[in-house]
């Protein structure tokens, strides 16, 4: 039988911007989950946005799932794989993307975890804490997809092949 | 034929904001500024809101320094419901703010010297900027770049630890704190797996120091030349004059070291500093009203605070400051680089200052909370990362929030930092005819060595990123960087 994955659930936003929070939603409403049933090897964690310090947290891990939400032109959740990247557009600000996070874990410990961002959609940017009921619905969706990763990464992954895969798994 | 440059976004820096530069048609840089273009909000959205909300809700205003809010907030707070001011709570009450602020001061200050700094020194300001980011610094210099994740790491554990969450915590409210350390998280620090203790820490930030001193003595003319000019500097110190980075008095002095202001209340904050509005920017042009308008600008943050304490109450920081102030025989420091060498200084404080709080038992006490008669009016300050941050609040009978007013660091470093990109403009641009991306870095390494953080400085709710843009005398767009 194959070795458990160590999978770390890592959503980041700001839950202060109403669908913002929904990367940090999916990662508490799953600790629960996780906590509930007694999952062994899954940890979540959240944070207001990613930064360099994550490169050492992900490198613990065989698969990171990051969440985070989106308002780009998407169904209600898109799972698409990440891949190593310095891209120049992340230096704008003090935050950095997952690709940026996934390229420093390569360079300084040499790893490069399975890594997979979990986009979901919002709609509603307000300056306010919770959800819009467009992001409860795209939120219940996602943690779906998300239970049914974490119960069998190698069946539900595989079956993406190409990014923006909405409603497959 | 006139040109006029604009940076827009000014890169690694966090916010947004646009540079102007403008050149006549001998490429002579005759005028540059910095806009800052986003709305303010935060001051007038916390209107209405019962009081106690203010510590959770206006660090919101950013990602980076969120605790300095958090922190400076609660001591407004602790005014208005009567715990004195700034000296009245609880051993155990003070002592876990401090250790909350030091180590966002670490961790801050690392991810600015390590992250955002160290590619520019590393590689030299015109490199390939394909080369010249952390990426680079983690493929050639693994070493450094392992010690700038672990430090900023360690930073976020300690407020995690004291604020309950790594951002946007909760440990702070009025008239003290709502947790104290266990021995498990006290010794997790102090003795915690290598490299995260405070030893370490401490061992780290002096390699860091030893770093920046071996990289200035091999370029000496630029670190000491580069938007290098005199000001004077604000900030708080101890009543004693010693560095005091959470509480104090308020200290001003000016480029020749003379005090302007002589360690006053701070709670009296708007007999000494006042606040001008231009129509170009959304960020606020505070000023000394002794002094007035035209020249009572001043410069705040690390190279302030090495200019206007007196010592530093830890050994090993105390050391490298008398180096410090030797290098200019005791007279206040106006070389913009120079704020690297300072912040490195107070990363090394701040680890010392997190050590002796760890190891004092009141950390781990249980009388978190001071209680006294409430009044509507209170004032908190602190030396935030980047610099002097003023809270000041008034309530209303309801206990609503009826005024609120903050100055942040930024907002203090206006006219430095745009005398900074003159400077460096004119040091570089004058003369050319093309402008290369080294040219425009140059301009943002300016900007840099201030560490902005422009989204606080507007209080603003939203993204914001920076631009530099080339103009022409009719405002003509000649050349953009927007990277």
């Amino acid at each position: 039988m194959a070795e458990r994955k160590k999978i770390l659930i890592y959503g980041y936003g700001n839950p202060g911007r109403f669908d913002d929070g929904l990367g940090v939603r999916l990662a508490e409403d799953l600790e629960a989950w996780i906590h509930k049933n007694k999952i062994p090897g899954v940890d979540c964690d959240t944070n207001y946005q990613l930064n360099i310090e994550d490169a050492e947290i992900i490198s613990k891990y065989d698969l990171v799932l990051f969440a985070d939400a989106s308002e780009e032109d998407i169904r209600n959740v898109s799972i698409t794989p990440v891949s190593p990247s310095d891209s120049k557009i992340e230096f704008t600000m003090h935050a950095v993307s997952p690709a940026f996070v996934l390229d420093l874990c390569n360079q300084i410990y040499g790893k490069t975890p399975d890594t997979w961002l979990i986009h979901i959609k919002g709609q509603d940017w307000q300056f306010n804490e919770g959800l819009s009921k467009m992001a409860e619905k795209n939120l219940s969706i996602a943690i779906k997809k998300a239970k049914n990763i974490i119960q069998d990464p190698g069946k539900y992954l595989t079956l993406i092949k190409g990014p923006l895969i909405n409603n497959s798994i | 034929m006139p040109r006029k440059i604009t940076i827009e976004p000014v890169t690694r820096v966090e916010g947004h904001g646009k540079v102007t530069i403008h050149m006549d048609e001998d490429n002579q840089v005759v005028q540059s500024r910095l806009h800052i273009v986003e709305f303010r909000g935060f001051e007038r959205f916390v209107q209405g809101r019962p009081y106690w909300e203010a510590p959770v809700l206006v660090q919101r205003l950013c990602g980076i320094c969120p605790v300095s809010h958090h922190l400076a907030a609660a001591k407004a707070l602790d005014v208005i419901v009567g715990a004195g001011t700034g000296d009245g709570l609880t051993p155990t009450g003070e002592k876990m703010r401090r250790l909350m602020h030091y180590g966002q001061i670490f961790q801050s200050h690392a991810l600015h010297f390590f992250h955002l700094a160290s590619p520019d020194l590393l590689f030299g300001i015109e490199a390939d900027p394909n080369i010249r980011n952390i990426i680079g610094v983690a493929m050639e210099h693994k070493d450094l770049a392992i010690q700038g994740v672990m430090m900023r790491k360690f930073g976020q554990e300690v407020i995690k630890a004291t604020a309950g969450k790594k951002i946007h915590g909760t440990g702070a409210i009025p008239g003290g704190i709502n947790k104290s350390l266990t021995k498990e998280e006290r010794d997790s620090f102090l003795k915690g797996e290598d490299p995260l203790n405070t030893d370490k820490m401490i061992e780290w930030s002096l390699g860091a120091l030893d770093f920046f001193k071996t990289y200035h003595k091999a370029n000496q003319q630029l670190v000491d030349n580069f938007a290098s000019f005199p000001s004077s500097h604000l900030s708080l110190v101890r009543k004693d004059g010693a560095m005091d980075l959470y509480h104090g008095v308020l200290r001003a002095i000016d480029s020749e070291g003379k005090k302007i202001l002589h360690d006053v209340d701070y709670q009296n904050y708007t007999e000494y500093i006042g606040e001008e509005v231009k129509n170009w920017t959304y960020m606020k042009f505070p000023f000394l009203k002794e002094i007035g308008k035209k020249d009572g600008w001043y410069r705040v943050g690390p190279l302030a605070r090495m200019n206007t304490v007196d010592f530093i109450p830890t050994p090993l920081a105390q050391k490298e400051l008398e180096e410090f102030k030797a290098y200019t025989n005791g007279k206040p420091n106006g070389m913009s680089m120079h704020m690297h060498w300072a912040r490195l200084i107070e990363i090394l404080h701040s680890a010392e200052q997190m050590k002796d709080l760890l190891n004092d038992p009141d950390i781990m006490g249980k009388d978190l909370v001071t209680k006294g008669t409430k009044t509507n009016e209170g004032v908190g300050l602190l030396e935030a990362p980047r610099g002097t941050l003023f809270h000041h609040y008034k309530i209303n009978d309801h206990d609503q929030i009826e005024m609120a007013n903050l100055i942040v660091s930024t907002t203090n470093n206006n006219i430095p930092m745009n005398l900074a990109v003159e400077s460096v403009a004119k040091q570089y641009l004058t003369g050319h005819a093309v402008i290369s991306e080294g040219m425009m870095n140059a301009v943002e390494v300016a900007i840099r060595a201030y560490d902005p953080c422009l989204s606080c400085a507007t209080h603003a709710l939203g993204k914001m990123p920076l631009e530099i843009s080339l103009l022409d005398k009719d405002d003509r767009l000649i050349d953009r960087k927007n990277s």
